[in-house]
């Protein structure tokens, strides 16, 4: 069977390093994430070093490198958010989820990441959990927010 | 020269199409560079050569700037200093405070830069970094707190050596350089060369250390400690104490490295004659028999790796010989250890290379016998002379000794070996004897001498007209392979280094080494070539005596047990 990452190079013939850029926006946007493989995969393909990809693919915010959870949050920095408190906002998800920025609990539940601006600054500080807003949130709610969520998996 | 331009109020002549930079160095103006790598395309990205132009309203970078007629440039006004001072304190502000227990104190290039700049305070203070040690290779240890982010080590990589094993990672201030997916040098396509840190101006990049084993080792009365010496160490070790480059002081480093205590002193010349003897064979054998061509030597461990990550299809071109330096180990465990009643388990074998991919070649499980590594420690040019400073020796106050016989003695065809085409020279002088049964008239291979990247010449040996190339930077290699695989076939015998200019411009070489220096340590190599009695491997008394009495023939069966290897076909990313 191929893989996919081979598909989607399939509909990039005779592709050069321009191609780059939308072939990583391409694997991401079906595989979720940019996974080791597929950068060596699109590596050989465009016959460029894989250090090379990784530093263009780590230079832009837009590309993971971790499969994202079950549920994926993205917390807002941009700047109402930020002025009404994001930074702790954020501090208080990492340690609730035990996890930095852009990596994946072990459980596979939540992924997090932080976003500049989610176009909502009427409710800040805002997060965003698999697209499901949850306004002018604190400290204090993040922690009913999350056990929330975590509680939906253990019912059957 | 048809321009004129005027700098700190001295008209100078200019080409159409020379930096600024270039009219500056030629006429002796020093102006402090970081980013900028002699030879490659200038970046212009650490701003450190900016100057001032009369009319332009920025400063400008002189390593990019074309000169124009007219031109009127300041290169040390006030503010220029002020701007170059400035990007040195912000370079420093998130700078390890550690100098006094630096790789590289003193032969830093930060250190000199704000020593020459009057830095005399933290002005600027920084968040400091707290990247990890990367320690994962055999060879090279990264340090990225102490990267400054100049960047030359990535081109190094990319565009002398055609590996980009390394390369920026993240952005703004978060950059640093790393490998791919962050996994370290060891699973990287690093092929050790240690390019990178003969560029690197901080202690970023530095060998991976084996001096604390050979101390404990020369310590222990139960070892008998042994040492081999590249053929390129003799003429670049002067440099580190204060002998002018390319001075030959091998008399004074036997005598000193006998006062450190090694037992047995000798020279990776000899078993370079050894290479010769067996790689000459085996291009007579794969060119009588149709065996595999062109042949590709197999002396370079960083081109070894390189071949076995990027030129699988190429693995069955490179000789099976081991090199000079792992040969001379297998020699010293088996001949010397039997001929000197000694287990091989009880000597420990160093030996002094300009290379940090020896450090890996050492430690490949093909190069052992019965368990027992055939090499046990490699140092660098750069560790020796720390290690003679240790031991508290005055090289200069040394009276000159001899190498130990018979594993110290060795043709010019041995020495030459530290130069790139060196090999080739050496290995042409005995094909021909081996061939036509008669030594050649004139010894000298000219067309391959010198420090282009790529020679090429055709030799008539007999009825034979031997077509031979040598390369050095692996970018070339790739570059010459690339014209094999397209159906190239009047090469027979190519010759690789992945450091340019060979060995002499090793990885392990003097932090400092430039062109001029590798310049005249090629010259003295030559020059003992030129004066040498025995000019040829096949002439050296001690090779033929090593057959004689214990290997046989080249080729035969011991041969191939002690001095031949395999390689394997190695995936990276």
């Amino acid at each position: 069977m191929k893989s996919i990452v081979q598909e989607i190079l399939k509909e990039y013939p005779n592709a050069g390093y321009d191609s780059l850029i939308p072939i990583l926006q391409h694997v991401q946007e079906k595989m979720g994430f940019l996974s080791e493989e597929s950068v060596v995969e699109v590596s050989k393909y465009l016959k460029m070093p894989a250090s090379k990809i990784f530093g263009v693919a780590t230079f832009y915010n837009q590309f993971r490198f971790t499969q994202p959870g079950k549920y994926h949050v993205q917390v807002c920095r941009g700047t109402a958010c930020h002025v009404l408190g994001s930074a702790t906002v954020l501090d208080e998800i990492e340690k609730n989820l035990k996890i930095k920025s852009g990596q994946t609990t072990r459980d596979k539940l939540f992924s997090l990441e932080v976003v500049a601006c989610i176009g909502a600054c009427g409710l800040a500080p805002v997060i965003s959990i698999n697209g499901e807003f949850h306004a002018k949130v604190s400290s204090e709610t993040i922690k009913t927010i999350f056990q929330d969520y975590k509680s939906r998996e253990v019912q059957p | 020269m048809n321009l004129t331009i005027e700098v700190n109020n001295n008209t100078l002549q200019a080409s159409q199409g020379e930096t600024i930079l270039d009219v500056l160095s030629r006429n002796g103006m020093k102006v402090p560079t970081l980013c900028y790598m002699k030879g490659l395309f200038p970046t212009g990205s650490c701003r450190m050569c900016v100057v001032e132009v009369e009319g332009r309203r920025n400063l400008v970078t002189a390593c990019s700037e074309p000169v124009l007629d007219g031109m009127k440039i300041m290169t040390h006004s006030m503010r220029v200093i002020e701007s170059r001072k400035t990007i040195v304190e912000l370079l420093l502000s998130n700078h390890p405070d550690d100098c006094l227990y630096c790789e590289r104190n003193g032969s830093c290039e930060l250190q000199k830069l704000s020593e020459d700049l009057n830095v005399r305070e933290r002005r600027i203070s920084g968040n400091k970094n707290n990247y990890k040690l990367d320690v994962s290779s055999t060879s090279i240890v990264r340090d990225p707190a102490k990267c400054i982010l100049c960047g030359r080590c990535v081109r190094v990589c990319e565009e002398i050596e055609g590996v980009t094993a390394i390369e920026f990672v993240g952005r703004g201030s978060k950059t640093f350089i790393d490998t791919s997916f962050n996994h370290g040098l060891n699973l990287s396509s690093c092929v050790n060369c240690g390019q990178c840190i003969m560029v690197c101006p901080t202690g970023a990049l530095k060998e991976k250390p084996h001096i604390n084993e050979i101390k404990n080792n020369l310590s222990n009365p139960d070892k008998v400690v042994v040492v081999q010496y590249a053929p390129s160490i003799s003429v670049s070790l002067a440099e580190e104490f204060g002998f002018k480059p390319g001075q030959n002081i091998i008399g004074l480093m036997n005598a000193a490295l006998r006062r450190i205590g090694f037992n047995f002193v000798f020279d990776t010349s000899f078993s370079a004659d050894l290479t010769i003897m067996e790689e000459a064979s085996e291009l007579v054998h794969r060119v009588t028999n149709g065996g595999v061509l062109p042949m590709i030597t197999s002396c370079c461990p960083g081109w070894v790796k390189y071949a076995e990550e990027f030129g699988h299809d190429i693995l069955p071109n490179l000789s099976s010989c081991k090199s000079p330096q792992q040969m001379m180990g297998a020699i010293i465990k088996s001949y010397f250890a039997e001929s000197e009643g000694i287990a091989p388990e009880n000597i420990y074998s160093v030996s002094v290379m300009p290379c940090t991919a020896k450090k890996f070649e050492q430690q490949r499980e093909e190069m052992t016998q019965n368990g027992i590594s055939d090499v046990d420690a490699v140092l660098t040019t750069r560790e020796l002379a720390r290690l003679i400073r240790m031991y508290g020796i005055d090289i200069h106050k040394m009276e000159p000794e001899l190498a130990d016989s018979p594993l110290g003695t060795r043709s010019s065809a041995g020495k030459i070996f530290g130069s790139s085409g060196g090999v080739m020279e050496a290995a042409i002088r005995t094909a021909h004897y081996l061939i036509t049964g008669k030594e050649m008239v004139k010894f000298q291979v000219k067309a391959l001498r010198g420090l282009q990247g790529r020679k090429e010449a055709h030799i008539q040996i007999g009825d034979l007209n031997v077509g031979v190339a040598v390369v050095s930077g692996l970018k070339n290699a790739a570059e010459l392979l690339e014209e094999v695989r397209n159906g190239r076939d009047d090469i027979h015998f190519i010759e690789v280094m992945a450091c340019p200019g060979g060995c002499i411009n090793g990885g392990g070489q003097p932090i400092g080494t430039d062109e001029e220096a590798v310049k005249a340590r090629m010259a003295t190599l030559y020059d003992i070539d030129e004066k040498d009695a025995i000019k040829a491997s096949h002439k050296n008394p001690y090779i033929v005596e090593l057959y004689d009495k214990f290997l046989g023939k080249p080729l035969g069966h011991k041969s191939h047990h002690l001095l031949h290897t395999h390689y394997q076909k190695r995936e990276v990313n």
